[in-house]
């Protein structure tokens, strides 16, 4: 490949365009062939030919969905999307008369639905590009801007591109405890983490708030990795995007009820929906890739993986939770956390139908398939969080 | 309106992310804050293979004029796709396109189009207008070429007596001729009109190697300003004509020939062989192979390209493609239209290809 032209610039006041400032360090592709430094422990077992077979199968799992996808999948977005808006405007507008009692509870379950419905089934899935094949540039990861307070493109690029390509890699992957828990052994101990369970408890209800900080990136400007000007940038965009979402539940709205008394009622509604989206968006999210069973990995597992060892990867390093569709629906479908993982970009209402054959290559190839109850899920978690709270114990 | 707009910013602090239009568009289609949309309001078939579409246009769709076109967008099983179709509707009157059924996209359009339907939109453009002074016409169609023409026809001639128009229209057989019955309605009630219909099943192409064959159907077609719509030949062949007539006119000829082509795509070479990559906005070409990452050609021309996971997995690295056709690198599928998002990172060209960067 070379370069052949350069088309002539002949404007005279154009500015000179300058060099790359130096070589852009690349992260390596996947490997075609080979094995990483050091195969993860629950996987072992396998040899390179044996991890290559499972990653083909996988790929044709994705194949046959990719060639399914059609008219159907879209309807069902569309329909989501319309449920989801209905929710929003009449739970909206039942919180404006919320001085009665009975208009309070609905107009907040109501709101709070629309808002679970709004971040997980809607807004995660679009802005994973889940259904930019439809080439509808209202459902589309590009254009798309969610009822959290973190603007969709901070959010893309840390949860995207890091920790979907980094998932559970200790020192690459920050979702292992954003920076505040330690959630993992391997992380190393210190007597601020004696507060693990604590922090981990405010943290849920104000969990949007959590994430917006957390894409910051605070610790890569600190280190020298982040520009000041991207961090001014950032801080400007998430500015900008607290404050109408600040404005729209806790100031419009409540300014709307006044009308027929309901101000103050209105204020708890929205206070308390964004609660309860917080602490159900906290808890199916830890369920992903925290309960008891799924790995962790060390950057030597990494280097020099391949397309099939980057799939077990992502299988024995993300968990499910079992329950019924609703559930499903509700968690935005990452109860099926490991499928997701595996392919983040299939359209959601296509997991469930993918489920079984993943399930069945874990155990055909002798890999960890974790699953469970949300109950579950959530106190093995939490009994973590407790455990990780303390230091090491000396062997 | 200003206060309507005050308004829709009002309650856009309410809706925030989504727009009030976001909402609105439960109880109508045609709210959108970011795409104009239409309802289809009446199908009418005018041949076996053909039919005009009148749709009722959201705002944001401005007035066409006669002639010209407007890209209209819609989706096969799930997906958008775009093409352009003359308005055939006079101006001043709803619009409506009329299309004949070539491909998928056209024949979903003339087949499974329902009032009712939701077609997205792009505003009316082209040159291929009526003069601004009046002139006497002669109008030369093939085929679905006679749409844009259409629009002229029944805008001017119903209402401007002093006009002089002659169309030439041909189609295959009298019953692939569009518009056949009206025409000849026209021709009866304006004699400022004439049509001529030419059908090729019967006759062959028009002549257009000598100025004989047009001398016979229209005597005085150098006097007329020409208009021309129709496949690539014909057009090529008109032309032809009317350029060797302009060169060696004595005296000189005021003969114009407009003409309207249909877009022509960018031929996508097949398989593996790559292309010439242009990064419009940066001005760049390269020469890629066809196994090289769009993303991988760009950086190495130093080029700002957006990336992100490099396996094809977090969309960071979609750029706008404006011409030719892409290879995603994981299945070989060759895939690409103008517009569309692609992949940079598990993309490869696939014959020349420009991309919005």
């Amino acid at each position: 490949m070379t370069i052949v032209s350069d088309k002539p610039d002949l404007s005279e006041d154009a500015p000179q365009r300058k060099a790359p400032a130096a070589v852009k360090t690349r992260p390596g592709a996947l490997a075609e062939t080979g094995s990483p430094t050091l195969r993860p422990p629950a996987a072992a077992h396998l040899s390179d030919e044996q991890i290559a077979e499972l990653g083909r199968e996988l790929d044709t799992i994705k194949d046959d969905i990719l060639a399914k996808r059609g008219a159907s999948d879209a309807a069902y977005i569309r329909r989501m999307i319309k449920i989801q808006r209905g929710l929003e405007i009449s739970g909206r507008a039942t919180l404006l008369v919320s001085k009665h009692k009975a208009a309070w509870v609905a107009g907040t379950t109501l709101l709070s639905f629309a808002k679970i419905l709004e971040n997980m089934e809607l807004g995660h899935n679009i802005l994973h590009g889940q259904w930019d094949w439809m080439r509808d540039p209202d459902i589309h990861s590009t254009t798309w801007e969610w009822d959290f307070v973190t603007p969709a493109r901070a959010w893309q690029h840390t949860h995207n591109d890091l920790h979907h390509r980094w998932t559970n890699v200790i020192g690459k992957d920050n979702d292992v405890g954003y920076n505040l828990l330690r959630m993992d052994a391997d992380q190393e101990w210190k007597p601020f983490n004696l507060g693990n369970p604590l922090y981990n408890a405010l943290l849920a209800p104000v969990f949007e708030w959590g994430i917006a900080i957390y894409d910051l990136e605070l610790n890569d400007y600190k280190e020298g990795r982040k520009s000041k000007e991207a961090l001014t940038k950032d801080l400007k965009a998430l500015g900008r995007k607290a404050l109408t979402q600040f404005t729209k539940d806790y100031a419009a709205t409540p300014a709307v009820a006044m009308l027929t008394g309901s101000g103050k009622q209105a204020l708890y509604g929205t206070l308390t929906a964004n609660a309860v989206r917080n602490v159900w968006a906290h808890a199916v999210i830890f369920c992903g890739h925290f309960p008891d069973g799924t790995d962790t990995f060390t950057e030597e597992m990494v280097e020099g993986e391949t397309r099939g060892d980057w799939y077990v990867r992502q299988m024995i390093g993300s968990a499910n939770i079992s329950g019924s569709k609703f559930m499903h629906l509700m968690t935005g479908n990452l109860s099926h956390q490991i499928e997701h993982h595996l392919f983040p970009d299939i359209p959601s209402n296509r997991y469930a139908e993918v489920a079984p054959k993943v399930q069945e290559i874990c155990k055909r190839y002798g890999l960890p398939y974790t699953t469970g109850p949300i109950w579950k899920q959530v106190g093995s978690t939490w009994a973590k969080v407790f455990k990780l709270a303390l230091p090491p114990k000396k062997a | 309106m200003i206060r309507l707009r005050k308004l829709a910013r009002a309650a856009s602090l309410l809706t925030t992310p989504l727009a009030p239009e976001d909402i609105l568009a439960l109880f109508n289609p045609v709210f959108s804050a970011r795409q104009l949309r239409g309802v289809v309001t009446r199908v009418v078939p005018e041949t076996a293979d053909s039919a005009t579409i009148f749709f009722r246009p959201g705002r944001g769709w401005q007035a066409h004029l006669a002639g010209q076109w407007a890209r209209i967008g819609v989706e096969l099983d799930g997906v958008r796709h775009w093409r352009s179709y003359s308005l055939s509707a006079p101006a001043g009157q709803d619009p409506a396109i009329t299309v004949s059924d070539m491909g998928a996209v056209s024949g979903t359009l003339v087949r499974n189009t329902r009032p009712g339907d939701v077609l997205f939109l792009a505003p009316p453009q082209g040159d291929f207008v009526l003069p601004e002074h009046p002139r006497p016409l002669l109008m030369l169609t093939a085929g679905s070429g006679i749409t844009p023409v259409m629009s002229m026809i029944r805008t001017l001639v119903p209402h401007r007596p002093d006009s002089d128009v002659v169309l030439i229209h041909t189609a295959r057989t009298p019953a692939d001729a569009i518009f056949r019955e009206e025409l000849a309605e026209l021709a009866d009630q304006f004699p400022n009109f004439r049509v001529i219909h030419w059908f090729t099943g019967e006759r062959g192409r028009i002549d257009f190697s000598s100025v004989a064959g047009l001398d016979e159907l229209c005597p005085d077609w150098r006097q007329r300003a020409a208009y021309a719509c129709g496949p690539e030949s014909f057009l090529d062949d008109a032309e032809a004509l009317w350029g060797a007539d302009t060169a060696t006119a004595e005296p000189a000829s005021e003969a114009t020939l407009t003409i309207e082509r249909f877009s022509t795509k960018l031929a996508g070479g097949a398989g593996h062989d790559g292309g010439l990559v242009t990064f419009e906005s940066s001005d760049r070409e390269v020469e890629a192979d066809g196994d090289t990452p769009l993303l991988d050609v760009g950086e190495d021309a130093g080029i700002l390209m957006p990336s992100g996971c490099r396996m094809g997995i977090c969309h960071s690295c979609l750029i706008p493609l404006r011409a030719g056709q892409v290879r995603d690198l994981r299945t070989d599928e060759v895939h690409g239209e103008p517009g569309q998002l692609i992949q940079t990172c598990v993309s490869a060209a696939a014959g020349p290809v420009n991309l919005d960067l």
